[in-house]
């Protein structure tokens, strides 16, 4: 395939972002990149279910947790999951404008939940004196939550450059693929929130 | 760019921006060639200080603090910069060639993985010269690691993390490579032994390493941020970071053991002119210990005080690794079986490979037993046991690597005459230094301890250690001489000095910068072997000569490993000063600026039209 028919194709497969050899190398490449980032999260939710209980004096998890405040931002990330699933929807019907609004949206909702999560560790901060170093569950509750929030940071500033970038280019066989991976990404990151809000949230509550 | 790249000399400068910006496997394979040798060189050199400060007994040549520093040295330097590295160099030079690829799946991030494993390795190494390395051995266990003071095992974390990084996109890269990217006709069940290994290795780095990147960053928060993971005073378990640490080192194990393994599959079938007996069986054996490999990290932990239930599963999940590898050896030796056997400087390491593996492997299921191990646990026989494995599979897999692959990688081929001298000083100073350790540590002689009492039986085993360790070192010597001749010799081999079998040996040495002109067809296991016993002299291409899309050059991977090793240091030396947080600042905006113009810019490369092809044929 030439640089032309990568860029300006003549017409769009049904499915754009495994359509080039390169696109399939990144669709495949990412789920192993996925596969890896699953053991990370599994490490540091082994470590935080062995530290779960180590408060070293200080509050724990009953006392520091609000489920209202999980609530909403549980609500929110999985609804950004559905709208992300509206975008990629939109791009293999190519429908270049119909996928940068539903990508908007979800930026949007990511931003709410990460407006929350900010307010939640400021909060724990200032009202409880909870930080990082307060004890090992303070250490692994932060590291935790706080990887998981870098993710969620790093997949807004990918979708947002992805859009700056080609808001006037449209869809192409080249770009397909990383709008498809960005989406996968996603899911990740909510996928990991399932579990962070059972086992820290829940579990820490109930 | 479309034309073909000259190839009369360039100037220094142009090769030099050449290597910094390449994004060719083949050039990146012989960058982890130099680099994985140099680091290999410099963990010999600690393990001579070491051997020598063991000469005799209650000896001073080093004090017991530089002691720790050069084992915890010695073994990182060894595993993480000498050991992968030389692995992904051969990776890099032979997978896609083996599978019929034009290149790796992510030329770029084959690029960017090298440069972070190079400052990576560059930063370990810092701390020797800042006061002092890593000292808390090359484990690094909770609390010696967190209390260890000044900066060396800072350096430590954050050099693995580095390069760990580096290490985990070239696993990701040769998976993709592997799945996507194979000739037509080249079916999973026909790919080389050594492809297939690389694959293996590949899937235990993607779900090793992210464990090990969990390990640094917790040890990292706890140096450097006050957090309290490892910190019992805190509510802290420091067993965590065995776990953590094992959950990746057990695998790591395997990591350089299958392609070990890979590396003596090719030469023992190429040099007795035979198919690889039971192919079936040593890819069936290769997924197993694969699979096995995770599921035994706890067996280095049997007197950490886990319980009886929970070292008696380990043990047995340990010992059932014995059987694929088990079922490996019988294979090579039945592929000798009956062979015309052709006995040069590789396939002498792949002979004394069999036995001394082997030896390795039985003393592993005897360390495997948990009640028998809190006799040999932090003794020599430890020692003795994993430089068997370690030395004699993956160290005896590499210098018969080099020798076999070096042709292919450089279109020349190493003196055979030295190389076998190389062998034998290398083999006999090997087995002199750690056979005998074996039974220095059965007589109570712990692991790590800077030096020893006279008269306790340990002063003529120390003694025939320290000779066998220069005996080794004069091998290498000769292995360098080797290399050297051979490249002022600069006599020019063809694409198939040994009469080979795989696709790799169907194209000129070294080969072309886009490997094959066209993509062959694969018509069964050892390809090129298949079209030789027909007669023919090359493979029957699989399509018409047509154009190929090569990657364009990038100097980005080069910045962002800088941002990262600048950055790096702010990380450390904040700790005394907060000011040093700029140089946070200034890393990681160097290393994401330059990820973000890496992800704005278009980069769809270029191709090589079919009209440059046919005149290139014509004129040579």
């Amino acid at each position: 395939m030439s640089e032309q028919d990568v860029l300006n194709p003549k017409h769009m497969p049904h499915n754009p972002e495994k359509a080039t050899l390169e696109g399939k190398n990144k669709f495949i490449g990412f789920w192993f990149f996925l596969g890896g980032e699953s053991v990370l999260f599994a490490s540091l939710f082994g470590t935080y279910l062995a530290l779960n209980d180590s408060t070293n004096g200080g509050k724990g998890s009953e006392e520091l947790f609000g489920l209202e405040l999980v609530f909403i931002m549980t609500m929110l990330l999985l609804t950004s999951s559905l709208t992300s699933v509206y975008a990629m929807y939109h791009m293999k019907n190519n429908d270049f404008k119909k996928m940068m609004v539903w990508l908007g949206i979800t930026v949007a909702l990511g931003l709410g939940f990460l407006c929350f999560e900010l307010y939640e560790f400021n909060h724990y901060i200032h009202e409880y004196e909870f930080t990082m170093r307060s004890s090992a569950f303070g250490s692994a509750f932060y590291t935790l939550v706080g990887f998981h929030g870098g993710h969620v940071v790093f997949g807004l500033l990918w979708f947002i450059s992805l859009m700056v970038r080609n808001a006037k280019r449209g869809l192409n066989l080249y770009n397909a693929p990383k709008f498809y991976i960005a989406s996968l990404y996603w899911h990740f990151i909510d996928v990991v929130w399932v579990f962070i809000f059972t086992v820290v949230y829940l579990m820490g509550v109930l | 760019m479309s034309t073909l790249v000259a190839t009369n000399k360039k100037s220094f400068g142009a090769t030099l921006w050449d290597y910094l910006t390449t994004v060719d496997h083949k050039k990146i394979a012989i960058m982890y060639l130099i680099a994985g040798g140099f680091f290999f060189l410099v963990g010999g050199l600690e393990a001579l200080a070491i051997r020598w400060q063991l000469v005799q007994p209650m000896n001073d040549f080093v004090s017991a603090g530089f002691y720790n520093e050069l084992i915890t040295m010695h073994g990182t330097t060894m595993i993480f910069l000498a050991a992968m590295p030389l692995i992904f160099a051969f990776m890099n030079a032979v997978v896609p060639l083996q599978i019929g690829a034009r290149d790796v799946a992510f030329p770029f991030l084959n690029s960017l993985g090298f440069w972070l494993f190079l400052f990576g390795g560059i930063m370990l190494n810092v701390g020797w010269f800042t006061g002092g390395a890593a000292d808390a051995g090359w484990t690094a266990y909770a609390p010696l690691s967190t209390t260890s003071p000044g900066e060396g095992v800072d350096y430590y974390v954050l050099g693995l993390q580095i390069s760990g990084a580096g290490t985990l996109m070239g696993g990701i890269n040769f998976l993709v490579t592997i799945v996507n990217m194979r000739a037509p006709g080249m079916t999973y069940m026909r790919m080389p032994l050594f492809t297939w290994t690389a694959f293996v290795a590949s899937a235990l780095i993607l779900f090793a390493f992210p464990a090990l990147t969990v390990g640094l960053f917790l040890m990292m928060f706890d140096r450097l941020f006050g957090s309290g993971f490892f910190e019992a005073n805190m509510g802290g378990n420091a067993v965590i970071w065995q776990h953590l640490f094992w959950i990746f080192g057990h695998p790591e194990v395997y990591i350089l053991a299958l392609p070990a393994f890979g590396v003596f599959s090719e030469i023992i079938s190429t040099f007795s002119k035979k198919r690889l007996f039971g192919y079936t069986a040593m890819v069936f054996a290769t997924v197993l210990i694969g699979f096995l490999g995770f599921m035994v990290w706890a067996h280095h932990m049997f007197t950490v005080g886990m319980g009886p239930a929970a070292n008696s599963i380990f043990a047995v999940a340990t010992m059932a690794i014995a059987v694929p590898t088990g079922i490996k050896i019988f294979n090579w030796l039945f592929t000798l079986w009956g062979g015309s056997i052709e006995i040069n400087t590789p396939m002498l390491w792949a002979l004394g490979f069999i036995p001394t593996f082997t030896l390795g492997g039985m003393t592993g299921v005897m360390v495997a037993a948990a009640s028998a191990d809190y006799q040999f646990h932090d003794t020599y026989f430890v020692v003795a046991h994993f430089h068997y494995v370690i030395v004699g599979g993956v160290v005896f897999a590499l210098l018969a690597g080099l020798h076999y692959w070096w042709p292919k990688m450089f279109g020349t081929i190493l003196d055979d005459k030295l190389g076998k001298i190389t062998f034998w000083f290398f083999f006999i100073g090997f087995h002199l230094t750690f056979f005998i350790q074996h039974f220095l540590g059965l007589m109570g002689m712990p692991r790590r301890y800077w030096t020893y009492l006279e008269n306790q039986g340990l002063d003529l085993g120390n003694l025939v250690s320290t000779i066998g360790a220069f005996l080794m070192g004069v091998g290498t010597i000769f292995l360098l001489i080797n290399i050297v001749k051979t490249t002022m010799k600069n006599e020019k081999v063809g694409g198939d000095p040994w009469d080979a079998r795989t696709l790799e040996w169907a194209i000129p040495s070294p080969p072309p910068f886009y490997n094959f002109k066209q993509l062959p067809l694969v018509r069964g296991l050892d390809p090129l072997w298949v079209e030789k016993t027909e007669g023919r002299k090359g493979m029957t291409p699989a399509e018409p000569i047509g154009d190929i899309h090569m990657p364009n050059n990038s100097f980005l991977p080069f910045v962002i490993s800088v941002g990262l090793f600048i950055a790096g240091f702010g990380f450390i030396y904040q700790k005394n000063d907060l000011s040093w947080l700029t140089l946070v600042f200034i890393g990681m905006g160097i290393a994401l600026g330059a990820m973000l113009t890496r992800s704005v810019k278009d980069d769809i490369g270029y191709h090589i039209h079919k009209e440059d092809l046919q005149k290139e044929a014509e004129e040579s």
